[in-house]
């Protein structure tokens, strides 16, 4: 755990708590029977709204906090724990978004309704399965936009849109001009493909910004991987201290143990990634591009590890929908499929470092 | 308040940190600015030049090769800040620490803990001003990573103890002062008939020979020990309670194994992708051209970056002087494996000529990182192969149990 200030140290500590007796895993399993159109608990997220969550990224003087990345990774961290779904990352990255960018018009007349929560944000950003920011066709012209993006989480109910266009990053109100069609998927979450007609479309910024809001997204989505990873991990661990075969505990198999040490350890480099990460965005720093990319095929790499682990060590029961392996192995998919996974990121920071 | 009490309240280490910069100043030989240190205790037999021994001595007197040893016995008794801020001022004028070894990396912070007061008063000044070298004497032929079934024994002879039997592995046994010894003092028990004794490389009875390795080098000994006399006062703890101080002295030794020293010698060099372009050339978007080496130089990276945060981290968190932990041992099979990744990548990149032995044709280099390569396996083996580390991880840190 990256070393915390007092603040951060109090929300981690209350996201935690909210998350295990609120949010449990079987929170996350009764949103998915009940199957509602935007893919999470309106209730919950309502809740996180008045907790300041969605203010977390929001400058002080729009009614936001401004705690920074990291401790927003600490509540999506814990979040990613128990699988709660909710529109925080995708609102806060949006929010970024329009904090960053350059309309004034934006950040007074939509930051501070983000910062209490009183509406969901997203970026739409890839136009087609596998991300790639190089490949846009959305364009504007006379202050509207047209395009199709695919996959945009929290798609089916965000009230706006931070939409990448040919020339850089605009803001979309999802009403006139936009339609949405739902996507389901193995996680049950929302990621809708959403189609913009003529849509009034007002400009953040150029590439350079799309870049950078797309790289705290993905941050942002590491840190609840790293979550899922954390509590895949110990649900296992502890799966394996009572199932007893051959009148033994399976946890007792030294081969069932190095598996076990070789995950933890792989567990203990993604952690130091991803707060990596997060730290070098609150820094500022000029190399926060390499950060990310790294923290985010570490992330996906080891989150692919141990979901697949966690079903194969649990056995048949990992198999059955009655237990929440199940839940850990498909979002983990679409986890990594998002914002580029590890190949894309290996190879963006091939490029970042002139191999 | 006046602005200069406020500065002082500001950063009450600046008195500290001004008293290091005018000691280093007056003290650290300009020539010896960024040089290697020529005074590891392993490596060999070592001739000093009059300004490395001056070095050595000044430090040795101040106790600053030691900083956070206690005073008494010749540490320098510095706090964790203020053996960061000396840190940070030797590096920030290129000195180094000519104090070393495994006097100062193992076998010190374990007397300290577990030796008497006479012990301590014997051996601790000793090591913190370089003077005695000190081998291991741990493995035997027939106890490598199943150490506790050693067989080298100690028999009570009254005041004395005779010892009989072998080491191996004794990393530096030819140019050691001293060793710290398991012996076997109870050959009915295992872990509870073994003890921690001191052992003079100069006592009539012992033997040492060198092993050649892989890599043409012979950093490690046999070392025999025939009817070899040991005075009873060189027991460290009690008779029988060797394993527990051993094991203690293990992770210390897996700590400096893993820690910031060996990480920045990983780091050292040239980056993988321009080794790679040096040797392969660039593709016509200027790329390491074999797409397959040139993302397996890609995992290697990462992997060292998310060590070196790791390390970064660990270091940050640790609030307390509680010594290592559990913990190392995931530093440890990181460390080897990056090291192992780093030399295999290398000569796969330098095809032929990163497989030299000797002679013309090759660069120093280009031979250098033949010997790395293969040196560079024992890293998974000593200090406890990485399969014991996943035990020890195993056990301690996700409490699995023992089979039954």
């Amino acid at each position: 755990m990256a070393v915390l200030n007092e603040e951060q140290t109090m929300l981690r500590d209350m996201a935690r708590e909210w998350a295990d007796n609120e949010a449990p895993v079987g929170a996350f399993r009764k949103m998915r029977n009940a199957a509602p159109a935007e893919g999470y608990d309106a209730a919950a997220w309502s809740e996180m709204g008045q907790m300041g969550w969605a203010g977390i990224v929001v400058p002080e003087e729009y009614g936001g906090s401004a705690f920074g990345y990291l401790s927003l990774g600490m509540v999506l961290e814990q979040l990613g724990r128990n699988l709660t779904a909710s529109p925080l990352a995708s609102t806060a990255a949006a929010a970024a978004g329009i904090a960053l960018g350059s309309s004034d018009t934006a950040k007074s007349a939509w930051l501070p309704k983000i910062a209490a929560g009183e509406l969901v944000a997203t970026l739409a950003i890839d136009e087609g399965p596998v991300h790639d920011p190089a490949r846009i066709a959305t364009s504007v012209s006379d202050g509207v936009l047209t395009g199709t993006k695919e996959f945009v989480a929290e798609g089916d109910s965000a009230a706006l849109f931070v939409v990448a266009a040919t020339d850089g990053l605009y803001l979309v109100a999802g009403d006139a001009g936009v339609t949405r069609s739902t996507r389901k998927m193995a996680d049950a979450r929302s990621h809708a493909q959403v189609r913009f007609d003529g849509a009034d479309a007002e400009k953040l910024g150029g590439p350079e910004l799309n870049t950078k809001v797309i790289d705290l997204a993905t941050a942002a989505l590491a840190a609840e991987m790293l979550g899922m990873a954390e509590q895949a991990f110990a649900t296992t661990n502890d799966y394996l201290k009572t199932r007893v075969q051959f009148g033994q505990q399976l946890s007792t198999f030294q081969a069932l143990q190095h598996r076990m040490a070789r995950m933890f350890t792989e567990l203990e480099l993604m952690r130091s990634a991803v707060e990596g990460a997060l730290e070098a965005i609150d820094a500022g720093r000029s190399d926060t591009d390499q950060a990310v990319s790294l923290a985010k095929a570490i992330a996906s790499d080891t989150l692919h590890l141990i979901s697949r682990e966690m079903v194969q060590l649990h056995g048949g029961i990992g198999m059955t929908d009655e237990h929440d392996a199940g839940f850990y192995l498909k979002r983990a998919r679409v986890c990594e499929t998002m914002w580029g996974n590890a190949a894309y990121h290996r190879e963006r920071f091939a490029r970042l470092n002139g191999y | 308040m006046a602005s200069a009490e406020l500065d002082a309240a500001a950063d009450p280490l600046a008195t500290f940190r001004d008293e290091v910069r005018t000691w280093l100043a007056e003290n650290f030989p300009a020539s010896l600015r960024g040089k290697d240190n020529a005074m590891s205790a392993v490596d060999g037999p070592t001739e000093l030049s009059p300004e490395d021994e001056a070095w050595k001595t000044a430090m040795g007197e101040k106790g600053w090769g030691v900083p956070a040893w206690p005073r008494q016995y010749g540490g320098g008794g510095l706090d964790r800040a203020q053996v960061r801020v000396l840190h940070e001022e030797m590096a920030r004028v290129g000195a180094w620490n000519p104090i070393g070894g495994m006097g100062v990396m193992m076998f010190g912070p374990t007397l300290l803990e577990s030796g008497s007061e006479a012990q301590k008063q014997e051996h601790i000044p000793a090591i913190a001003r370089g003077e005695v070298r000190w081998c291991q004497g741990y493995s035997e032929p027939g106890a490598g990573s199943d150490l506790a079934s050693l067989q080298m024994f100690a028999e009570d002879r009254g005041d004395h103890y005779l010892v009989n039997g072998q080491k191996t592995w004794t990393s530096g046994g030819q140019w050691a002062d001293k060793c710290f010894a398991l012996v076997r003092t109870d050959k009915t028990k295992k872990h509870e008939g073994i003890s921690f004794l001191l052992i003079d490389m100069d006592a009539e009875g012992v033997e040492v020979k060198p092993i050649r390795l892989i890599s043409g080098s012979s950093p490690f000994c046999e070392t025999f020990f025939t009817n070899v006399r040991v005075p009873k006062d060189n027991l460290v703890g009690r008779e029988g309670e060797g394993w527990t101080i051993g094991k203690r002295l293990l992770q210390h030794e897996r700590s400096s194994l893993s820690g910031g020293g060996s990480a920045a010698r990983m780091f050292a060099g040239k980056p993988m992708g321009a080794l790679a372009k040096e040797y392969r050339g660039e593709d016509d978007q200027g790329r390491v051209p074999d797409q397959d080496l040139r993302m397996r130089i890609v995992r290697h990276e990462m992997d060292s970056r998310a060590f070196a945060l790791t390390l970064r981290r660990a270091a940050l968190e640790a609030k307390s002087n509680q010594g290592p932990s559990a913990a190392t041992s995931i530093m440890k099979n990181v460390g080897a494996r990056i090291t192992q990744d780093r030399a295999e990548l290398s000569i796969e990149i330098m095809g032929m000529n990163g497989l030299g032995w000797e002679g013309e044709g090759f660069s120093a280099d280009e031979l250098n990182q033949t010997r790395t390569w293969l040196w560079g396996k024992a890293v998974s083996i000593y200090g406890g192969s990485t399969e014991i580390q996943n035990n020890v991880i195993a056990k301690r840190i996700l409490g699995m149990l023992d089979h039954q």
